[in-house]
């Protein structure tokens, strides 16, 4: 099987990727939402009323970015802004709607958000927690399920290999947002991404269990005494179609969110898109050839 | 071969009542819909239990409930949700309380209508003559007895008159006190103030032992209900801070539900035409499992009550593409089988016990997953989400071992 002997190759365009990304995380960040930091956001949409002049979408920014100096106002959706600015108080936030109502008569209020710093930090919180919670889980999961398979690789290192590529799978799509945010602005990282990095946990390690149960169950028929590398590169072929096309109808799906669905979700769904596009490829790529990689010496023996 | 082509048409009719059933209470029981697809007021209160002993923290959180509870349903929004949260936030413990009003825009008048704690005063009024002036003012003189003191109040009936009047009872320590101003003051005006403006100011005749008053205004029966209601609810039992607030304007909500709607169909039908394209016959199999899975889900969400969000109805159409998981690695493996040479009907069993220990680890999987994102939801537009998830990952496995099977059973020729 070529991505078990081609293995090397892989390994180095996912460093590169990986390595890509934490520079990106390092030097640019990522641009949190107001869930996270804490904070305003106004969602504003065209009415529906045609009593008012409509102004043109860039002479509506203008006028917004003109009132609210403070905030930071971009295009949101196909006929909205969005506002971000510090976390306001209620009299505050009436004031903010009736000056909006104001200026631009043309728009009205349809979303107001705003967070305070306790829910930030519990939220971060909370979103450390579940992602650490849902790796410890999986890594238990695997070695208990692959607990039987001993030989020539000890079960937990099944475990491990699968947490090697849930790494790549969490840190590229972060990666991705970091970049998308730092050149053309939005790409927000909310409750939502987190969830979207969660299920894309789920997901890969889907795809990489159904890989190494092949190799589970090609182990124990293994009557023609073949090594271990050509055990894994079987397996990763016979499993190929089905992981490729399990994650193409699930991708297929996620473009139907991301095209037809609601604005709110649309940043989700892109997140997963891009997370299980990696999510499949370490499943294939780098989780079983890691197994082989791991088996070492052993492997040889047959 | 008989016996799966009965099941197979038992399963196709069971699906069928069920798309009826969904049909005909499209209208009379709909879906559940978060606020955000409902449009509403989601507001979050951080409750300061700080000078509490630990010991009586859940109690008050417990009142807490109740109090907010009873002002928000004064307010006449159907459906409100009122519930207490405690997370650990470092070595502090946060209690929070979490208040959901659907169909309510107007964010400043919930939230003053929820934080509103009626004041109620006692206080001396008493005439002063001004030197030299030919009118008299009067003062008004805190006596120290206020709401604090009330441990009960309710509508009462004027025995004369027959008008409704508020009366109150005191606490032990409330009624000492009234008792002394009653008694040091007799013939002059005591003045009840609810929020700073003097209501009565009937005049003392005697000492009031007993530790009872009552509130005559010129009230309507509604009023003097509101007045109660709020006078024994008064004083919540720990301060609340609104730490946030969420609104979603009603037509947000809906273009939101639609687009969700579109996104469905379509994701369905991609799905669909994909599994036919590729895998042909069986693939018309697949998809109709694919149907009888998103019936059986909307049943579970309309009869369990599942609140739908945005997010959960993201996890739906992701469950569409990962439902048929289950079916595409039964049919990768009969393809192998089929190759090897054996017949349609040993590749349908052999594929289908090969394939289910990787179904039924990969779905454990995802529901470790659903479970833990649940627990640690910071919103419920991420509750949304995991339960939906976790339906869906349920359902799928349930329907890969049942009803893909069976109907793959009843379309594969014997031979």
């Amino acid at each position: 099987m070529f991505i078990v002997k081609n293995r090397i190759a892989f390994y180095i365009l996912s460093i590169l990727l990986i390595g890509a990304s934490i520079v990106s995380l390092t030097m640019w960040g990522l641009n949190q939402g107001i869930d996270f930091k804490g904070g305003s956001s106004i969602e504003l949409q065209q009415t529906a009323s045609t009593t008012v002049a409509i102004p043109a979408t860039n002479e509506a920014k203008q006028i917004l970015e003109d009132a609210f100096p403070e905030s930071t106002v971009r295009a949101y959706g196909e006929k909205g802004f969005l506002i971000k600015t510090n976390e306001l108080t209620n009299a505050e936030q009436t004031a903010i709607k009736a000056k909006i109502g104001t200026v631009l008569p043309a728009y009205e209020v349809s979303r107001f958000d705003t967070i305070g710093p306790v829910l930030g930090a519990e939220l971060k919180k909370k979103s450390v927690t579940a992602i650490v919670l849902v790796l410890l889980a999986i890594v238990l999961f695997i070695t208990f399920a692959f607990r039987q398979v001993s030989r020539p690789v000890a079960s937990w290192k099944y475990g491990i290999a699968a947490i090697v590529a849930l790494f790549h799978d969490v840190i590229v799509p972060m990666g991705f947002f970091s970049v998308m945010a730092h050149f053309f602005g939005g790409y927000e990282v909310d409750a939502l991404f987190i969830t979207a990095l969660l299920v894309v946990l789920g997901f890969s390690i889907h795809d990489t269990i159904v890989v190494f149960d092949r190799v589970r169950e090609n182990l124990s028929h293994n009557s023609k005494g073949k090594n271990f590398e050509e055990v894994v590169g079987d397996s990763v072929s016979q499993t190929f179609v089905r992981s490729i096309n399990t994650s193409l109808t699930t991708i297929f799906a996620l473009v139907a969110v991301y095209v037809w669905g609601p604005e709110t979700t649309r940043n989700f769904a892109l997140a997963l898109i891009v997370g299980i596009v990696t999510g499949t490829y370490s499943s294939i790529f780098i989780g079983s050839p890691l197994l082989v990689t791991m088996a070492g010496k052993i492997g040889k023996k047959g | 071969m008989t016996r799966t082509r009965l099941w197979a048409l038992i399963l196709l009719v069971l699906g069928g009542l069920g798309a009826f059933y969904l049909h005909s209470t499209y209208k009379t029981s709909p879906f559940k819909l978060g606020l955000d697809l409902n449009g509403g007021i989601h507001l979050t209160y951080k409750a300061d239990t700080s000078k509490l002993p630990a010991s009586e923290v859940a109690g008050a959180m417990a009142t807490l409930k109740n109090v907010i509870e009873s002002r928000v349903n004064a307010f006449g929004v159907s459906e409100p949700v009122v519930q207490t949260e405690e997370s650990t936030l470092g070595d502090e413990k946060v209690h929070k309380l979490i208040v959901e009003l659907p169909g309510v825009n107007d964010t400043e008048k919930a939230v003053s209508l929820i934080g509103e704690t009626p004041v109620l005063e006692f206080m001396l009024l008493q005439a002063t003559t001004t030197p030299g002036a030919t009118t008299t003012s009067s003062v008004l003189i805190p006596t120290g007895l206020s709401g604090r003191y009330i441990t009960t109040a309710q509508v009462e009936y004027d025995g004369q008159t027959s008008r409704p009047q508020v009366g109150m009872v005191f606490d032990k320590e409330g009624g000492d006190l009234f008792a002394k101003i009653t008694k040091e003051h007799v013939g002059e005006q005591l003045a009840i103030l609810l929020d700073g403006q003097v209501i009565t100011a009937p005049t003392i005749q005697g000492e009031i032992i007993g530790g009872k008053a009552q509130i005559t205004g010129q009230y309507s029966v509604q009023e003097a209900n509101d007045l109660a209601r709020s006078l024994k609810y008064g004083a919540l039992p720990v301060s609340i801070d609104l730490i946030g607030t969420q609104t979603i304007g009603a037509s947000l909500g809906s273009e939101a539900l639609d687009a969700s709607m579109k996104a469905g169909l379509y994701g369905f039908a991609i799905v669909a035409l994909f599994l036919i394209l590729w895998y042909r016959g069986r693939g018309i199999v697949a998809a109709l499992a694919l149907i009888i899975y998103v019936i059986i889900n909307l049943i579970i969400f309309k009869v369990g009550g599942i609140v739908l969000t945005s997010a959960g109805l993201a996890a739906f159409i992701i469950s569409l593409g990962m439902a048929v998981d289950g079916n595409i690695l039964i049919f990768e493996r009969m393809r192998e089988e089929l190759k090897r040479g054996k017949s349609r009907a040993e590749a349908l069993a052999v594929g289908f016990s090969r394939a289910w220990p990787s179904i039924r680890d990969s779905n454990i999987s995802s529901m470790i997953t659903a479970v833990i994102l649940y627990t640690f939801a910071a919103s419920p537009l991420i509750k949304g989400f995991a339960v939906v998830f976790l339906i869906g990952v349920a359902v799928s496995m349930f329907t890969a071992v049942t009803v893909s099977r069976t109907l793959l059973g009843a379309f594969t020729k014997n031979k």
